[in-house]
């Protein structure tokens, strides 16, 4: 027999086809639409209370979805055909449709955001540094160093109209993983309208969850204190969002149950076997369930300050390794069974290859670097208006 | 409005770059996708001459069997009768075809790897079809100590 199959396979089944790296790539762009819409909160939403962390979902946003495309490349390998796409896109395929929408969310949405929120900061940076850095900050003025009181103001209105049209781009940019996976027709794990609703909540949630968690750790390094306010805030559209989120899924769940079509006994066999760990532990358990619980906790019962401090910080963590458990489940579990429904395959990650433990912990890594480089370049705190200048409050100050 | 505009100004030079940004992306487009491109379908058509003018690997059974007279005899009167010399022995257009084919000599297949690569046992294949657990079947003997590749009877 097959070393790690069970039952009757078909021999294009026995490998597992879309690897750890296909497990990344939603989770990397679920954090990029999450940190988007928490973003969007303080911005189109006017919830006053986020603000301290408005830039740094901002950041935090840019950062992940720079590393977006990278898991998919490695993957494919021939890195370079991948402009092929924007050359020669077949208009029938989602997949060369979605390189539109990323680089649209990219550049008009992302990038021009960043650039209007930070205007000021960035030319108080072009007018106080020297050398290399005065260059960078030179550059990134665009040329004009115009941040008149109107001009911001103008800023700030360009800004807001730029957030709307980049909700729905952001919906779009995560709803279009879901599709992918619910489209897959052939594939009874997958095959559902419900998948792309259940990856954008999904990817709402591992996304505040994600700013939520580097605000704490923000904060602590930097030995400021942490607004309660804000971080209370984040954590009730948290809970709202995940409620929703956990809904949907239980939704589909039951649905599943419910209709118990030709493929029900073999996956349900699945989830409480080879899925066991991952899926009723890590994910509804570990990841849903218990953060559920927390948070709630906060929401009806009072507590310290501290004791919410401690609660969110152990509930970020579990949410974030939740959803990814959720985003395995959803790839790796596809593929494990076969479409006969009566065999099952394993997946076996390897460590040191192109679609290894290795690159993913690296591409998991990279993400974190560049924000801290867009940190050091572009810092997303409040700092105290310099006499006469203008402070990077600024920007906040003239949306009210 | 003149203070308007120059309060906006700024806000032309994202714009110049995102529209600049877009002009290369068209100049690339037009530099770089063939003329007759989509011609027959999403592809470039000159693709099939550069494919056709490509060397040939692989040079035919009829090649094989002018000079392997015996072994081709052997195959077709066994259940291997339909497998193609080049399915085992690979593409051999540089001895078939060469002026010296005895000075391109192909190496002989490796029979422990070989073999199984049909007939290991695998639940997915039809019942009727030969398979055997290979590590079982000969306790470390090569298929062809026991079987004859060209006609596989003991």
């Amino acid at each position: 027999m097959i070393p790690g199959v069970d039952g009757f396979m078909y021999p294009n089944e026995v490998e597992l086809q879309w690897s750890l790296l296909i497990v990344l790539y939603p989770y990397i762009t679920g954090l990029v639409a999450g940190a988007f819409i928490l973003a969007s909160l303080e911005r189109v939403f006017k919830v006053e209370a986020v603000r301290p962390t408005y830039r740094l979902a901002l950041l935090t946003a840019l950062a992940f979805l720079l590393v977006a495309p990278l898991p998919l490349q490695l993957h494919l390998g021939h890195p370079e055909r991948s402009l092929e796409m924007y050359l020669t896109p077949h208009r029938s395929s989602a997949m060369a449709m979605f390189g539109f929408v990323y680089l649209w969310y990219l550049t008009v949405v992302l990038l021009v955001e960043v650039w209007l929120e930070y205007r000021a900061d960035i030319v108080r940076a072009a007018q106080t540094s020297q050398g290399l850095k005065r260059l960078v900050y030179k550059a990134l003025t665009l040329g004009s160093e115009n941040v008149s009181p109107r001009s911001r103001a103008i800023d700030d209105k360009v800004g807001y109209i730029v957030t709307v049209i980049g909700i729905p781009s952001a919906f779009l940019l995560h709803g279009y993983v879901g599709f992918i996976f619910g489209s897959v027709k052939a594939n009874p794990w997958w095959s559902t309208p419900l998948m792309p609703i259940v990856f954008l909540f999904s990817a709402m949630v591992s996304g505040i969850a994600a700013v939520l968690a580097l605000y704490m750790v923000s904060m602590k390094v930097k030995k400021t204190p942490i607004d309660m306010r804000c971080v209370d805030t984040i954590a009730r559209y948290l809970f709202y969002t995940f409620i929703i989120d956990f809904t949907l899924e239980m939704l589909d769940l039951i649905h599943r149950t419910y209709e118990a079509d030709e493929s029900f006994r073999s996956l349900d066999f699945m989830v409480h076997t080879k899925l066991f760990a991952s899926q009723v532990v890590l994910q509804i358990f570990m990841g849903t369930l218990l953060p559920l619980i927390l948070l709630a906790l906060t929401q009806l019962v009072k507590l310290t300050a501290g004791k919410r401090k401690a609660i969110y910080a152990s509930v970020c963590p579990m949410i974030l390794v939740g959803i990814f458990a959720m985003r395995w489940n959803v790839v790796v579990g596809g593929q494990l069974f076969s479409k006969s429904f009566l065999g099952y395959t394993s997946y076996k990650l390897q460590f040191a290859t192109r679609e290894g433990l290795l690159p993913a912990v690296g591409l998991m890594v990279l993400p974190f670097v560049i924000f801290l480089v867009l940190v050091k370049l572009l810092p997303p705190w409040e700092e105290k208006p310099a006499a006469g200048g203008q402070s990077s409050a600024f920007s906040a100050a003239a949306r009210n | 409005m003149r203070q308007f505009l120059r309060d906006s100004g700024h806000l032309i030079r994202p714009a110049v770059i995102l529209l600049a940004g877009l002009g290369i992306f068209l100049a690339v487009r037009t530099a770089f996708i063939p003329k007759a491109f989509g011609e027959y379908g999403h592809y470039d058509p000159a693709a099939l001459e550069r494919i056709r003018a490509r060397s040939v690997s692989y040079a035919g059974q009829d090649q094989c069997v002018l000079c392997h007279d015996e072994q081709a005899k052997a195959r077709a009167a066994g259940k291997h009768a339909h497998v193609a010399c080049e399915a085992c022995h690979g593409p051999q257009a540089s001895h078939a075809l060469a002026d010296d084919p005895s000075a391109h000599k192909p190496p002989l297949p490796d029979v422990a790897n070989l073999c199984r690569r049909c007939h290991e046992k695998d639940a997915a294949k039809p019942k009727g079809f030969p398979q055997v657990v290979t590590a079982e079947h000969s306790g470390g003997a090569l298929c062809n100590t026991c079987h004859q590749p060209h006609n596989p009877h003991l």
